[in-house]
């Protein structure tokens, strides 16, 4: 059984949306609470490796792109949550499951705003100590 | 009763080419914590791609690293070719050898750079002028191919910028050929000599298991034992048409490490010679004119190790999203674990043995001391520069 295969069968009911763009790009889409146990899932059962996380800013709302490699079969493996809530987004991190995340998840904090729940350590990990609160470089403003 | 003392190592430290805190907590001689501190090199390139068109987007993350400045462009390029269908379906065969050919030469100069340094941090500094001596003539090869020692332009979205001549060829040949007794030299001098090892093994370890908890990459991962290595798993330009190796070892530690970037060259300098071999003639650029909406993503072995670029396009001339991810980030967060619980007289070569990208981008002005009358600016070197690179190329240098 293939390793999509098994997320598929796992996550039966709970994925949204499932796009395989290639035959080493796949990328499907769950509902923000289940990131932990996706994660955790990929990371430490299945054995991928944690590439990074991507944050950005669209219409619609927050959105993390989480890709996981399999070095097995070149594939990389990418769940995407939205957080449709721009003014406070907040999720669970997964920091506590794997070190890995620790880094990106303060970028993402101190450049989008995102609110990492449980995150050990977040704080500034690029920025500036001067960089104003509550600014954040990477929001874009899509009503002008 | 214990007694912590802080020690700091930078942001601006005689060791460091670039600027990095690392904040030790020792006892007597043992570090027991340590916290890292980066960012002094924030610049925003993520932000500002997202204001250029996308071939502008190909020069500005050359200028990420001066070391690994063929990773970066090559790992856009090929997210942007992973929208339109996949490098192998967009880009003329020649521009593949091409592209590999040149991401090789950027892994002999990067390994034999880190050699050098390494040597430098624990005070063999026979090493470092050795290095680097053997790392010139494969800098003058990219003057001669690409027109610069650094930043060397030469992948583009569906193909390359320049073409490799004819005439280049067996300089290329020669310059491996002689590489070859260089690489020997080094495997003697470094990997038989029992000062290094009693120097270098077992110290600054990283063990399989953290290296998978951490996601390191690259030669800090192999040299942890972890078979990992992009262009066998997800191969890009000719790398599956070749037939090479990837170099493991177990021990973790800085010496692993070493040995893997020795052995590594061997590989390197094998992988071009069958490029130069196999190349076909033909088309070097598919003359792409549009990025249609999508997602994608391209990755490289850089010489650090897997560097990730994740680019979404909505039709325009821009990407709305531009994601880096250099494998420094992920190896240098690791020194958490590999430099605690060893000496302070270890942390130096082990905080650089996952070859921290440093940026050799230094700019030169040339004062006269009376007058403080500027000689030599900027332009006067481009100028001489471009001269130097006529010379090559009409071979009268």
């Amino acid at each position: 059984m293939s390793v999509t295969e098994k997320i598929k069968e796992r996550f039966e009911g709970r994925i949204t949306d499932w796009h395989e763009h290639s035959a080493r790009r796949a990328y499907f889409s769950i509902k923000p609470p289940d990131i932990k146990e996706v994660a955790n899932f990929l990371f430490k059962e299945l054995g991928l490796r944690f590439a990074i996380a991507t944050g950005q800013d669209t219409p619609q709302g927050i959105e993390i792109l989480y890709h996981f490699s399999d070095d097995k079969t070149g594939q990389i493996i990418s769940a995407r949550v939205l957080i449709e809530d721009k003014k406070k987004p907040q999720i669970d991190s997964i920091a506590p499951l794997f070190v890995a995340a620790e880094w990106i998840e303060r970028e993402m904090w101190e450049l989008l705003g995102i609110n990492f729940i449980g995150h050990p350590n977040l704080k500034r990990l690029l920025l500036a100590d001067e960089w104003p609160e509550g600014k954040y470089p990477l929001r874009h403003n899509h009503e002008s | 009763m214990s007694h912590k003392v802080i020690i700091p190592i930078g942001p601006y430290h005689p060791l460091q080419e670039e600027p990095e805190f690392f904040r030790l907590y020792t006892e007597g001689e043992k570090v027991v914590d340590i916290d890292i501190v980066i960012g002094y090199m924030h610049r925003g390139i993520e932000e500002l791609a997202e204001h250029k068109h996308f071939d502008q987007v190909a020069f500005l993350v050359e200028r990420i690293c001066g070391i690994c400045s063929s990773s970066h462009p090559y790992a856009f390029v090929l997210a942007v070719e992973d929208i339109m269908g996949g490098e192998q379906n967009v880009v003329p065969e020649r521009a593949l050898y091409i592209r590999t050919i040149v991401d090789e030469l950027q892994r002999l100069h990067s390994h034999l750079l880190w050699l050098g340094l390494a040597g430098h941090f624990i005070g063999y500094n026979t090493v470092w002028m050795w290095a680097w001596k053997y790392r010139e003539p494969i800098l003058e090869v990219f003057e001669m191919i690409c027109g610069n020692r650094n930043h060397y332009a030469m992948s583009k979205i569906g193909g390359v910028r320049r073409d490799i001549r004819d005439m280049d060829i067996p300089v290329l040949k020669k310059t491996m050929d002689d590489l070859v007794p260089a690489v020997d030299m080094f495997k003697g001098a470094v990997m038989d000599d029992p000062v290094i090892q009693a120097r270098l093994k077992g110290i600054g370890v990283l063990t399989r298991e953290q290296a998978i908890e951490w996601a390191v990459v690259g030669p800090t991962a192999r040299a942890s034992g972890v078979n990992i290595d992009i262009r066998r798993d997800d191969p890009y330009g000719v790398f599956d048409k070749i037939d090479w190796n990837v170099i493991v070892e177990k021990d973790g530690d800085v010496f692993a490490k070493t040995k893997v970037r020795i052995l590594e060259m061997y590989e390197s300098i094998n992988i071009i010679r069958q490029c130069l071999s196999k190349m076909p003639k033909g088309e070097i650029d598919a003359n792409i004119k549009d990025v249609p909406p999508g997602e994608g993503i391209g990755r490289v072995e850089a010489p650090r190790g897997e560097c990730f670029h994740y680019v979404k396009s909505d039709g325009t001339n821009r990407p709305i999203r531009h994601k880096i991810r250099a494998p420094s980030y992920m190896n240098v967060a690791s020194n958490k674990v590999a430099a605690v619980g060893g000496t302070i007289s270890d942390a130096a070569i082990t905080l650089a043995a996952v070859d921290p990208c440093y940026c050799c981008t230094e700019r030169l002005i040339v004062l006269d001391k009376a007058t403080d009358k500027k000689l030599m600016n900027g332009w006067d070197l481009i100028r001489l520069s471009q001269e130097k690179t006529k010379k090559m190329q009409e071979g009268r240098l």
